[in-house]
C-alpha cells in the first residue's frame, strides 16, 4: 500500500471503486464533507463525471452524491 | 412544550409535519425543499404543543443559511423528533448522535421505512433503540404509517445525555451500531437506478435534459390553454357575461361606478381583457388568465420535484452555472422562479455565500418571469404568432447568461463548490404532489387577488384623477423615445411594481403592434420586481445589497429594451 498507487477521484474510472486514504483542504471542506460521510476509510464508488471539469457523481454506502470537480481532485483514494 | 422535527435534509420532515399537526407545508424530494421554519401544534395527551418543522442540516456545523435557521432553533427545543432516513442509516446516525451530545429529550422517526425493506436493508429496531437510548419508530410519512405510534410515544423521548465525541470516535462509534443493528441482502439494480445513472451521464444525460425541459413547456402550454378554451371561457363568456351586462344596465351604462366596477366596454361585447372594471378584467385577469397556468405550472413542477430530478439537472448544469458565478443546485431555485419569484428568492438560501444568494436573486428577478406574467405574455403576445413569444423568451435567456457572466467577473466573494445529495428517483406520492398543488393555489389566490383588485381599483382611481395624463408625459422621452412605446404604456411600468399580471393587462387596451408588444414584455419583466419580491429581495439580501440588485435590473431593462426597439 505504498502512497504511489494513490488516485484522485477525479482520476478513477467510473464503475472503480476505492478507499479514501487523504483529503487535502481546509477545515470547512473537511467538516462538509465529513458530514455527508466522505471522510478517511469511507468506500467510494465512482459513478460518473461530466464533461468541461463538470461534477463527479458517487456513491458513498446508500447515498449518491455529487460533488465539484476541484474538491473530487482533493480526495485521493487506494483503488479496492 | 416545543417540539423540533430535526433531521438530514431530505428525509421526509416535512411530510411528516404536515401529517402530526395538519399544516400544509411544501415537500418534495430534493435537499433543500424547506429553508425557514413553520409552526404547527399537536395534541400530545392533555396538552396543546407547538411543532416546528425545522430545515434539514447534515451537522451542527452550519454551511449555509437554511442551516443556520435550523440551529437556531435547537436552542428552543424542548423534545426533538429525529427525523431519520432508514435507507440512509449511516449518515443519518451522524447527526442523531451529535444531537445526543446536545442533551435534549428525543425519539427517533425511522422514515422511509417501505423503501430500506424495498432495497434489502434490514434493521434491528430493539437494538438500535438500546443503543442509542431513545424510542425507535419506524413510519412511512406519505401514507401515514406509524404516526400514530411516533405521537404515542412522544412523552418517551429521552436524553441520555452522551459526551462529546470528535469526528473520528463519533464515527468509530457509527461503524459499531450500523453493525449491530443493520444487514443489507444483495440485490440487482432496478430500472429506476438505471436511469438515475443515465440522467447524471454527459451525453444521455444531456438528452434527457433537454427533452424533460422542452417536454415541461409544452405540457405546461397544453394544460393551461385547454384549461382556458374548454373551462375558463366559457364560464366567462356564458355565465358570467349576462351578469356583468345587467350590472351594467343597473349603473346606467357609464359613470364613476360603471369605470371602477365594469370598466368601458363598446358594441354591447364584454371584452375582458381591455375593460379594466374590478368585475371584468379584475376577475378575468386571476381567474382565466393566469391560474390555468398557476394549476398546469405547479403539476408540472411537483412531477419533477418529487421524482427525484432536479438534483440531477443541478449536476447537468453545474458547469454552466459555474460560468455565472453559481453553482449547479441553483438550478433549483431558478425553475422554483418560474412559478414565482418569491418563494424562488427565499430558495436561494440553499446556496452557500452570500455572493452566489446575490447573484442568483438578481437573476430571478431580472430574467425569469413569474407563471403570472409569462400566463399574460401567452394571451397577450400568443395571439401575434409564437415567434414573438420565442424573442421574448431568447431575449431573457441571453439576458440571463450574460448578466450572469459580467456578474461573475464583478462580484466580490466566491462561489463554493457543489456538493450535493441525489435522491433515489421514485414515484410521486400522488397525496403529497395534490396537498403541495393545493397549497400553492391557496396562496395564489391569497396573494394575488387583492393585489390585482386593489391594483385595478388603484388604477381606475389614478385614470379618473388625471394622475395618468401627466407622469406619461413627464415620461416620455424615455418610454416613447428610446423603447419606442406609447406615452400611456409607463403606466404599465408603473403598475408593474404591484402585479405584473395586471399591468401586462394595461397593454392590451394601446393597441401596440406586435414588437411594441415583445418590448413592452421584456422591460416589464426585467425592470423591476413586483412588491411582494421586493419585500423579500430586502429581507434576503439586506437593503444596501437589494439595491445594488434593483439597480441592474433598472439598468439592465432599459439597455435591453432600447436594443430590441432599434433591432425589431
Amino acid at each position: 500500500m505504498s502512497p504511489g498507487k494513490l488516485v484522485s477521484l477525479r482520476q478513477m474510472q467510473p464503475g472503480q471503486r476505492g478507499r479514501v486514504v487523504e483529503i487535502h483542504g481546509g477545515h470547512g471542506m473537511i467538516a462538509r464533507l465529513g458530514a455527508l460521510g466522505i471522510r478517511p476509510g469511507c468506500r467510494i464508488t465512482k459513478i460518473n463525471s461530466m464533461l468541461m471539469r463538470g461534477p463527479v457523481t458517487i456513491q458513498v454506502g446508500h447515498t449518491q452524491l455529487a460533488l465539484g470537480y476541484g474538491m473530487a481532485s482533493k480526495i485521493l483514494l487506494e483503488l479496492i | 412544550m416545543k417540539i423540533l422535527l430535526m433531521g438530514n435534509p431530505n428525509v421526509g420532515k416535512s411530510v411528516v409535519f404536515s401529517r402530526l399537526t395538519g399544516v400544509h407545508v411544501i415537500a418534495s424530494n430534493y435537499p433543500g425543499t424547506t429553508v425557514t421554519y413553520t409552526k404547527g401544534a399537536m395534541k400530545v395527551g392533555d396538552e396543546m404543543d407547538e411543532v416546528i418543522d425545522v430545515p434539514g442540516t447534515y451537522s451542527l456545523e452550519p454551511t449555509c443559511e437554511a442551516e443556520h435557521v435550523a440551529l437556531d432553533m435547537l436552542q428552543q427545543g424542548d423534545v426533538i423528533i429525529n427525523v431519520m432516513d432508514a435507507t440512509n442509516l449511516e449518515r443519518n446516525l451522524n447527526l442523531t448522535l451529535q444531537l445526543l451530545e446536545m442533551g435534549v429529550p428525543m425519539l427517533v422517526a425511522l422514515n422511509i421505512w417501505d423503501d430500506a425493506q424495498h432495497r434489502g436493508i434490514h434493521i434491528d429496531l430493539k437494538r438500535l433503540e438500546e443503543l442509542l437510548g431513545v424510542p425507535v419508530l419506524p413510519t412511512v410519512a406519505t401514507t401515514g404509517q406509524g404516526i400514530k405510534e411516533l405521537v404515542v410515544n412522544i412523552p418517551n423521548a429521552r436524553a441520555p445525555k452522551l459526551p462529546p465525541h470528535s469526528a473520528d470516535e463519533r464515527w468509530a462509534t457509527i461503524g459499531s451500531i450500523i453493525g449491530q443493528v443493520q444487514q443489507v441482502t444483495h440485490r440487482h439494480h432496478t430500472l429506476s437506478e438505471r436511469f438515475g445513472d443515465a440522467s447524471v451521464r454527459p451525453v444521455t444525460g444531456a438528452l434527457i435534459a433537454i427533452a424533460v425541459l422542452v417536454g415541461m413547456f409544452f405540457f405546461i402550454r397544453f394544460i393551461g390553454e385547454s384549461l382556458i378554451t374548454y373551462i375558463l371561457d366559457p364560464l366567462f363568456n356564458i355565465l358570467w357575461s349576462p351578469v356583468v351586462l345587467k350590472i351594467s344596465d343597473l349603473l346606467g351604462g357609464s359613470g364613476f361606478f360603471h369605470s371602477v366596477l365594469i370598466g368601458n366596454f363598446t358594441g354591447g361585447e364584454v371584452n375582458y381583457v381591455e375593460a379594466f372594471g374590478l368585475l371584468t378584467t379584475g376577475l378575468y385577469v386571476p381567474f382565466a388568465m393566469v391560474l390555468p397556468y398557476i394549476t398546469s405550472f405547479y403539476f408540472v413542477l411537483g412531477i419533477l420535484e418529487d421524482t427525484g430530478y432536479l438534483p440531477r439537472l443541478a449536476v447537468l448544469m453545474d458547469t454552466i452555472l459555474h460560468r455565472l458565478g453559481l453553482h449547479g443546485y441553483a438550478i433549483i431555485p431558478t425553475l422554483l422562479g418560474f412559478g414565482c419569484n418569491v418563494p424562488a428568492v427565499m430558495a436561494t438560501r440553499i446556496l452557500e455565500s452570500k455572493r452566489e444568494r446575490f447573484i442568483a436573486a438578481t437573476l430571478i428577478s431580472i430574467a425569469v418571469p413569474c407563471a403570472a406574467l409569462q400566463a399574460m405574455i401567452f394571451g397577450l403576445v400568443g395571439d401575434y404568432g409564437i415567434q414573438y413569444v420565442a424573442i421574448i423568451y431568447g431575449t431573457l435567456f441571453i439576458v440571463w447568461i450574460v448578466l450572469g457572466f459580467i456578474m461573475n467577473r464583478v462580484a466580490k466573494g466566491y462561489s463554493p463548490e457543489l456538493l450535493i445529495e441525489i435522491p433515489s428517483y421514485r414515484l410521486p406520492p400522488w397525496r403529497v404532489m395534490l396537498h403541495k398543488l393545493w397549497i400553492r393555489h391557496y396562496g395564489f389566490l391569497k396573494e394575488a387577488i387583492p393585489i390585482v383588485l386593489g391594483a385595478v381599483l388603484v388604477i381606475n382611481i389614478l385614470y379618473i384623477l388625471g394622475v395618468f395624463e401627466a407622469i406619461a408625459n413627464f415620461t416620455a422621452p424615455i418610454v416613447t423615445g428610446l423603447l419606442g412605446l406609447p406615452k400611456e404604456a409607463v403606466m404599465a411600468l408603473a403598475i408593474g411594481f404591484l402585479r405584473k399580471d395586471v399591468a401586462m393587462g394595461m397593454l392590451a387596451p394601446l393597441s401596440l403592434t406586435a414588437e411594441q408588444l415583445v418590448v413592452g414584455s421584456v422591460v416589464l419583466a426585467m425592470f423591476f420586481p413586483c412588491i411582494a419580491t421586493f419585500v423579500i429581495l430586502i429581507r434576503e439580501l439586506g437593503i444596501i445589497t437589494m439595491l445594488k440588485s434593483l439597480g441592474i435590473m433598472i439598468v439592465t431593462a432599459l439597455v435591453v429594451g432600447g436594443l430590441l426597439n432599434l433591432i425589431l
